[in-house]
């Protein structure tokens, strides 16, 4: 087996001492909130998990769509890759909300749009992997899988909008701030560059474990070729 | 392999310049063996009806109607009740071309594989509105509600052909996994809640006599997704039934 190439090494300690940082800046150099103390500390976090889920979505898909114009199998590693990392980044994006949303929101879940469409998203992203597990022939499987890909790009916006029909609480942060939703909090300067900070590094994180799940998933392909080699 | 699929193009668009005539015509083909069959064996319709009856009755003892909650309850349990009928048939319909080889038969035949896929959806559409029709009327008289509202026959059009157009796409798929039979529902349901999410907002408006400008929202984002998942499956038909 070959050895890590070292250019990932030097990602993986970059990503490493900018999480450091980012601890660190989220803690000690961003002010405590008001009315929110220690628990809005969890926003930075949050907020940083749903942006890399967002990264690994719209890797998917464009992946999803490059692979079934060319028909090049590293398109359906990369596109399960990103699929990967935004479920499980996803999921901690969820759980940090709720671990939010009890103390300001007094409920661990709302059927809100946000929430609802990140939960929807994870079971699209299941069953993703469920059909991918369901399949045999590599080729059938990328193709089905890029398919399914595209239907969950295009309907999760869909699912978002439909929901949003209905009236919303989820805090808008940056943008329009608006009256009706509860726990929204204006930011100071140092709140904003620790959490561009954090994103920064978050996106760093994504792009080291995304070259790490790639290796990984050349080296199953080559795995599943041998095998297939060996019954012949 | 790709090569036998490619090979079986150039006569697809030579027919497809003329005026479509003959595709409309090998969509027909399909409808009416779709048809034809079930009208022999009726096993597809049965199940399904038989089906839809039981989910309604689960759901008169799960949630006790009584007539107050029996109003805000029933465009939901007529949702649920076509959603689960719906999977049972779609997986049926193509299971059936699956299993006695049908399926490589009738993408042997030099017609776009669109054809099939609009031909195969037609056949589903027809299915699933023969269940609604029987359903609906079946409903009103147990439960003493008016349902012949001709919006909310609108919104069960539109609701219906984008929960078949994914579905047919989707039960393309799905048979040919190894755990087909569960594996629908896993891949429909999640994508199709948007048209749940409208299709029961815009008939519960319907049915309370609410002004158009409350549900006219929810109808044109069944319109949108209606449009958008046919010409999408229209796009990728072909390479879920690539061999």
């Amino acid at each position: 087996m070959k050895p890590q190439p070292v250019p990932l090494k030097i990602l993986d300690v970059i990503s490493i001492l900018l999480f450091l940082a980012a601890l660190a800046m989220v803690f000690l150099y961003a002010p405590l909130e008001l009315t929110m103390n220690y628990v809005q500390k969890i926003f930075y976090f949050h907020i940083a998990n749903a942006w890399v889920g967002m990264l690994g979505f719209i890797t998917a898909a464009v992946a999803g769509i490059i692979y079934l114009v060319r028909h090049d199998p590293d398109w359906d590693i990369i596109e399960l890759a990103a699929v990967e990392i935004s479920l499980v980044f996803f999921l901690i994006a969820i759980l940090s909300g709720s671990i939010w949303a009890r103390p300001s929101w007094g409920t661990y879940w709302t059927w809100e749009p946000r929430l609802t469409t990140a939960a929807i998203l994870e079971m699209i992203y299941i069953a993703y992997l469920l059909l991918r597990q369901g399949i045999d022939d590599p080729d059938r499987r990328a193709r089905f899988s890029a398919v399914y890909t595209l239907i969950g790009s295009i309907s999760v916006p869909i699912t978002f909008l439909s929901i949003r029909l209905f009236r919303t609480i989820h805090p808008v942060i940056i943008g329009a701030n608006s009256n009706t939703s509860q726990g929204s909090f204006d930011m100071s300067p140092r709140m904003l560059v620790t959490m561009f900070f954090t994103l920064g590094t978050f996106s760093v994180i994504f792009v080291t474990l995304f070259c790490h799940r790639i290796r990984l998933g050349r080296l199953a392909r080559l795995v599943e070729q041998r095998k297939l080699e060996e019954l012949r | 392999m790709k090569s036998a699929a490619v090979s079986s193009r150039p006569p697809a668009r030579d027919t497809l310049s003329k005026p479509n005539a003959s595709f409309l015509k090998s969509i027909g083909a399909i409808v009416w063996k779709d048809l034809a069959a079930e009208l022999r064996s009726r096993e597809l319709l049965t199940a399904m009806l038989v089906f839809a009856l039981l989910v309604i009755l689960i759901f008169n003892f799960a949630l006790d109607l009584d007539s107050t909650t029996r109003k805000a309850a029933t465009p939901g349990i007529l949702w649920a009740t076509f959603t689960f009928a719906g999977t049972l048939g779609l997986n049926r319909s193509m299971a059936l071309e699956k299993d006695r080889g049908c399926l490589d038969g009738l993408l042997l035949v030099p017609v776009d594989r669109s054809a099939i896929y609009f031909g195969k959806m037609i056949s589903n559409m027809v299915f699933m509105l023969i269940v609604e029709a029987v359903v609906l009327p079946v409903y009103s008289v147990l439960y003493n509600t008016n349902l012949f509202n001709p919006g909310l026959i609108g919104v069960i059009l539109l609701g219906s052909f984008g929960y078949v157009a994914v579905g047919t796409l989707l039960s393309s798929m799905a048979v040919q996994t190894r755990t087909r039979d569960v594996m629908l529902p896993i891949l429909l349901f999640p994508v199709v809640i948007p048209i749940l999410i409208a299709a029961v907002n815009a008939s519960s408006g319907f049915l309370q006599g609410l002004p158009s400008s409350e549900i006219m929202p929810y109808i044109n984002l069944l319109i949108v997704y209606d449009v958008i998942f046919t010409a999408f499956a229209y796009m990728v038909f072909d390479y879920v039934v690539e061999e």
